[in-house]
């Protein structure tokens, strides 16, 4: 290294070495303490969500179930029906399908295509099924054709096209409430979900890290103004939902809310109330359970924010002759920014992405999207999608991050 | 300075914070316009406390603090005009040097030019200009110490209180700010209020030093009478070195008194708070003012007293004695051809002038106050 050379004029090159040597050596060790856990990272969170993103636009199954029927449609010009030929291949396809029992594969695949397709291919397989193969070539395709009127739809020939693309992006048009159209391109769904999910989802979120800082940032300010060990007791009480169990937490929430619940009986016995409020199973609940699950996450950046504020910075501000209220806004304020900034988007990005409270007192008015990936990934069994709408939940709070980094700047954040 | 009607003046100011213990136990305090004042005292001797409530932020729990003959004590520390330079600075850190400057004019509502000007004006007067733009996280300890002083200074507030503003700074740069503060306090004449616990610094610096022990003033006065003539023990040992011979008095007239030390020699020393005849009493002489017989002659008092060993401090020399009783005695001796040779063990003479030394309080037998 002749440009170094200078700088260590005064050392041998044996010293150099030797210097070089062990600075490796005192990397290598530092390396091998954080081995484990970099492994651990690798395995548990950055290799799952490469797997999502993979299969959000990676969709190989229809195209092996019929990969002959989907190169036939690559010729296909999307208009009118397919030419003989293709129909002949896809009924040699499914017949093929149906006597290896696999046929109810490719149903539920093009029922998520195009709805209502499930029973059409099953039955239709089924016909084809009882035809011996030597009378395919000649009966085939009229056998398909009979078995349902669906066959001769373009729009079903279409879909059955674009889920044989192994690469698409077909599933983020989805959860953004679009789609393809062969003749007007890509076109807002008849039904809008997804999107109106995300802004709801968003809404939410924020509304609870408003909640959290409006009830936190008193209670922090508090804290910080009290002596250490008091502060450090009433800190225990604030933690005190961290070691409860998220599900009695939110058990609790509903025997509090619930029609017969504690909130309404009471209501109603004192007079002030008719007929009870309807309050579980609305985005009311879930607002007021995950707000007070998540109040921790604001108060403990800000009060350790807060108790290394000195005294006399407010107090010099007095006396360069500011009054109390505007001494705190201008100077007290901005120096909690960094507590106050941390803990929101804390508040915030756990919010947008949490399941369990909204699914157990959110009822439908209080789903939030993860609620719907959840309902993809178990019930519907349609993972692209749910991988979609997961790498734009994804996407949307590196977003939000990067809009936060460019206007308050991440570098400010303070966690403790 | 001195003469003028008293500018700023606390009253049998008392306080409390637990409602048991008075932490400041009947202060009284007058100031002139323009003079430089130290609170001296060891840590938790009330001196903070007293800042504190002058500049409002602790309440007076009985007692008056005057200014310019107002009360003040039940005006809000924002009505006050009281500059206040703390000990970490207190600068803002989220406003550039310039805004924390600007800050005080702006809530005074002056107009921006106005503003503008000061700043620059208070800027070159701590040679800080260069360093407008930039926030205090950008300067050195000695540059946010000129700050926060400017920042005390620009509203030309009516008192200027420092609560040991130069405690996080090193030695070297602590002397230089110290040179700074008085340039700037001859150069502007406000009047300062100024709390330390380090004595060198209030002896360079003060007009008058209020020396706090135990929430009472036990001495103000100018730094030279302070350590030229304590007034009781607490201060002879808490400002220098002092060498302490107990005895009791044996005669007292005008201006001295005889005192039979515990060893049987009689010496003389100025009358301080210990004037009546066998009382027990400390006579307290400073280390620079004891010096071996032969230079003095006949002239002053003796002791006898058996050399224990020196050490080299560089521009003077340190021999430690002991007298017959064992009271430890120091000697200060420049480093120049007088410093004698001694042998340990060897007994010698020790001696110095009445009027340098003074008779004092025992610890043992506190004066009747």
């Amino acid at each position: 290294m002749p440009a170094r050379g200078a700088l260590l004029h005064s050392l041998t090159a044996q010293e150099a070495g030797q210097a070089a040597r062990a600075r490796r050596r005192k990397r290598l060790t530092a390396l091998l303490f954080v081995l484990p856990l970099l492994l651990f990272i690798l395995l548990a969170f950055v290799a799952p969500i490469a797997s999502m993103l993979w299969r959000s636009v990676h969709h190989p199954t229809v195209s092996e179930l019929i990969p002959r029927t989907i190169a036939e449609l690559q010729r296909w010009d999307e208009h009118g029906l397919p030419d003989e030929a293709s129909l002949a291949v896809f009924a040699e396809e499914l017949h093929a399908l149906a006597r290896k029992r696999q046929s109810g594969r490719l149903a539920e695949e093009l029922n998520r295509a195009f709805s209502g397709m499930s029973s059409v291919v099953k039955s239709s397989a089924r016909q084809l099924g009882r035809l011996q193969p030597e009378q395919l070539a000649t009966d085939g395709v009229p056998t398909l054709l009979k078995a349902h009127r669906n066959w001769s739809r373009s729009e079903v020939w279409y879909a059955i096209k674009r889920a044989g693309m192994t690469y698409t992006y077909d599933y983020y048009l989805t959860a953004l409430d679009l789609e393809r159209h062969p003749d007007e391109g890509i076109r807002p769904r008849d039904t809008q979900i997804y999107l109106k999910l995300y802004s709801k989802t968003l809404t939410l979120a924020l509304i609870i890290t408003l909640l959290c800082a409006l009830l936190g940032y008193p209670l922090s300010y508090y804290l910080a103004s009290l002596p250490e060990n008091r502060a450090n007791l009433l800190l225990v009480l604030v933690l005190l939902p961290f070691w409860t169990s998220l599900l009695v937490r939110t058990t609790a929430w509903i025997a509090l809310l619930q029609t017969n619940g504690v909130i309404n009986s009471t209501l109603l016995a004192s007079g002030l109330l008719d007929e009870p409020l309807e309050m579980l199973y609305t985005s009311f609940a879930t607002v007021v359970a995950m707000t007070h699950i998540l109040l921790p996450f604001m108060v403990l950046p800000l009060y350790s924010v807060m108790r290394g504020i000195d005294p006399s910075y407010l107090r010099a501000a007095l006396s360069l002759g500011d009054r109390p209220l505007p001494a705190f806004a201008r100077i007290y304020f901005p120096m909690t920014l960094p507590g106050l900034s941390a803990g929101a988007l804390l508040v915030f990005i756990i919010s947008v992405g949490y399941y369990i409270t909204p699914a157990l007192v959110g009822g439908t008015d209080g789903q939030m999207i993860s609620n719907l990936i959840a309902f993809h990934m178990q019930s519907s069994n349609n993972w692209e999608l749910a991988a979609a709408l997961g790498s734009l939940l994804l996407a949307l709070i590196l977003l939000l991050y990067w809009v936060y980094d460019r206007f308050v700047g991440a570098s400010n954040i303070k966690l403790g | 300075m001195a003469g003028d009607k008293a500018f700023l003046q606390f009253i049998q100011v008392k306080k409390t914070y637990d409602h048991r213990t008075l932490v400041v136990k009947d202060f009284n305090l007058e100031v002139a316009k323009g003079e430089f004042i130290t609170l001296l005292g060891p840590s938790g001797s009330g001196k903070t406390t007293c800042l504190m409530m002058l500049a409002g932020f602790e309440d007076v729990t009985s007692g008056e603090i005057l200014i310019n003959g107002r009360q003040v004590t039940s005006i809000p520390p924002y009505e006050r005009n009281i500059g206040m330079v703390f000990q970490q600075y207190a600068l803002f850190p989220h406003m550039t040097i310039r805004e924390n400057l600007a800050y005080p004019l702006k809530i005074r509502k002056q107009p921006r030019q106005a503003i503008n000007a000061k700043v620059n004006e208070y800027l070159a007067l701590v040679e800080l200009q260069d360093f407008a733009n930039r926030y205090p996280g950008q300067l050195s300890g000695g540059q946010r110490q000129r700050v926060a002083l400017a920042r005390a200074l620009i509203f030309a507030p009516d008192i200027v209180l420092m609560d040991e503003p130069l405690g996080a700074l090193d030695k070297k740069l602590r002397e230089q700010m110290q040179f700074e503060i008085k340039r700037l306090h001859e150069q502007l004449g406000f009047t300062v209020i100024y709390v330390t616990h380090d004595q060198t610094e209030a002896l360079t610096m003060s007009d008058r030093i209020a020396v706090f022990n135990q929430g009472i003033v036990q001495q103000c006065a100018p730094p030279h009478v302070l350590y030229e003539r304590p007034a009781n023990l607490f201060v002879a040992d808490f400002i220098g070195e002092s060498n302490k011979l107990s005895g009791r008095i044996e005669a007292v007239d005008d201006q001295e008194v005889s005192v039979r030390l515990s060893d049987g020699a009689l010496v003389r020393a100025r009358k301080a708070n210990c004037t009546q005849v066998g009382q027990p009493t400390t006579v307290s002489v400073r280390p620079e003012k004891l010096t071996f017989t032969d230079r003095l002659g006949n002239a002053g008092n003796q002791v006898r007293a058996r050399f224990l060993t020196s050490h080299y401090v560089g521009e003077y020399i340190r021999y430690h004695f002991a007298t017959a009783d064992g009271t430890e005695l120091v000697v200060k001796n420049m480093n120049d051809s007088s410093a004698p040779r001694l042998e340990p063990q060897q007994e010698i003479s020790l001696a110095w002038l009445p009027q340098d030394s003074q008779a004092l309080d025992r610890p043992e037998a506190p004066t009747p106050s």
